[in-house]
């Protein structure tokens, strides 16, 4: 049995299916995707990968953001459950994190030390095509995935893969590798921005992504515009430019 | 160094220097022009520096005609490579017959008049540090194939990093995202810290991170370490 309603269920999959707008933004979409998963599958921390054009595994969007919590997105950049998805097109669930040093060696005492106790990892896939993964933390020793609701996420990163990747189908993947290499780029904005507002400020990076990401949501602006603004424009927001 | 960017950077080496140009960036960059065009069957290959209101300023291209074709996008004030550049992302059009028209009026006929059927820009750009941008064109319409896709973005990864390091750095030395790979999130925070610090642009800051790690004998990691955790800060240079 899953926790999850159905009502709320069927709010997201639309919302998760509708990539069709006019002004889509790759990392929003993402940042949608991981909040949803998340709060439906009550995570501590979600977050998604996708391959960039050398097929590395890049970090892209978060549930939450923090210093420690990024480091464990980049370090799958090597190895890691989400790594280990990705290239074998397949989830991996319930992996206790206490046991497994051997199979992760930088990522499972890193992660265990953040306080998770078990990961797992979704590939974003559609049929022989794997364009990244959805990684999903667990905190309570023995919590793991019920199997509804492994379906249910399989699903979620299903969906979203179709969306994704029917603009690919239609245009060619010109539209996709705009996107995603824009998107890419976006990430470094934000992480440009952070810093930028850290020193402005003198608060950690942490602090600043907090400020920035509740500016944007204040004024119903993208994260990605905003940290554009904070880098370029300053003085187009004081409120977040001015100490 | 990944091998897609050490097999770039040797075809670029390949490329003879052409006899009329001097050393330095410029040359560089035309002999990049040349190899993209190998590298990529295409027609023509141009890239362009240029600054954040739209002003462009060096162009480099593999021959007269590309040349006459960047020139002739700032003129007109339109074009993929100028959208590209605007919307921070790559612009692909592989059939300039197919719905652009309209998007560049003066452009595409201009553009197709000289033989280009299919046109592919690319942003120079690391985060809110916009360098100019890279073109690629061919004369027959098509897609670029995925490894085509990631070959050309090697190019323009090699062409942002010889911008960023000027002639002072070989553009072997990268960005300095390779050496960091594993804290490129930091590398990124401490870039925006330092704009701040020095009153700067990206790209300003990285170059001063560089050369401290240069100078320093550091690594780049160690360097963004040490600015986030607010034990190594920079000033402005006084004038």
């Amino acid at each position: 049995m899953t926790t999850v309603s159905a009502e709320r269920l069927a709010q997201v999959f639309v919302e998760v299916a509708d990539t069709l707008v006019a002004e889509f933004d790759l990392i929003d979409f993402l940042h949608m995707l991981a909040g949803r998963t998340a709060s439906l599958v009550h995570a501590p921390a979600v977050g998604l990968l996708v391959a960039d054009q050398r097929g590395q595994l890049e970090f892209l969007a978060a549930s939450n953001e923090n210093a420690q919590l990024l480091e464990l997105f980049q370090v799958q950049h090597q190895e890691g459950p989400c790594l280990d998805a990705f290239r074998s097109a397949a989830p991996v669930i319930n992996a206790d994190l206490a046991k497994a040093g051997p199979r992760w060696p930088n990522f499972a005492p890193r992660a265990a030390q953040a306080g998770f106790r078990s990961v797992h990892a979704f590939p974003l896939r559609l049929r022989r095509d794997v364009i990244g993964a959805l990684n999903v933390f667990g905190d309570q020793t023995g919590q793991s995935l019920q199997p509804d609701d492994v379906q249910i996420v399989q699903a979620l990163a299903d969906v979203a893969t179709i969306a994704l990747l029917q603009e690919r189908a239609i245009r060619r993947g010109e539209v996709l590798a705009g996107q995603l290499q824009g998107a890419l780029n976006s990430r470094i904005v934000i992480e440009q921005a952070k810093g930028a507002i850290a020193q402005v400020h003198g608060v950690n990076v942490d602090q600043a992504f907090i400020m920035m990401r509740g500016y944007a949501r204040r004024t119903n602006r993208r994260l990605s515009d905003v940290a554009h603004s904070v880098v370029t424009d300053p003085t187009g927001i004081p409120e977040l430019a001015n100490p | 160094m990944n091998d897609r960017r050490a097999r770039v950077l040797a075809l670029i080496e390949r490329q003879p220097a052409s006899p009329d140009a001097d050393a330095g960036l410029a040359s560089y960059l035309h002999r990049l022009c040349a190899a993209a065009v190998g590298a990529l069957t295409a027609s023509g290959a141009g890239l362009s520096v240029m600054v954040e209101d739209g002003v462009h300023g060096l162009t480099a291209a593999s021959g007269p005609d590309v040349a006459h074709l960047e020139d002739l996008q700032f003129v007109l004030g339109e074009g993929p490579g100028m959208d590209a550049f605007a919307a921070r992302r790559p612009v692909l059009i592989p059939d300039l017959d197919h719905g652009v028209c309209c998007r560049w009026p003066a452009y595409v006929p201009a553009a197709y008049d000289s033989g280009v059927r299919a046109a592919f820009a690319f942003p120079l750009q690391i985060g809110a540090g916009r360098l100019g941008v890279l073109e690629i064109f061919r004369a027959r319409p098509g897609s670029l194939t995925t490894d085509e896709l990631g070959q050309a973005l090697t190019f323009a990864e090699v062409a942002l990093a010889t911008l960023l390091g000027g002639q002072n750095l070989p553009a072997s030395a990268g960005t300095g995202l390779d050496e960091a790979m594993d804290s490129r999130a930091e590398l990124f925070q401490a870039q925006g810290m330092v704009m701040v610090q020095i009153g700067g642009t990206a790209a300003e800051a990285l170059s001063r991170m560089r050369a401290h790690a240069y100078a320093e004998d550091r690594p780049l990691a160690d360097v963004a370490a040490d600015l986030t955790g607010r034990r190594l800060r920079f000033e402005r240079d006084c004038p």
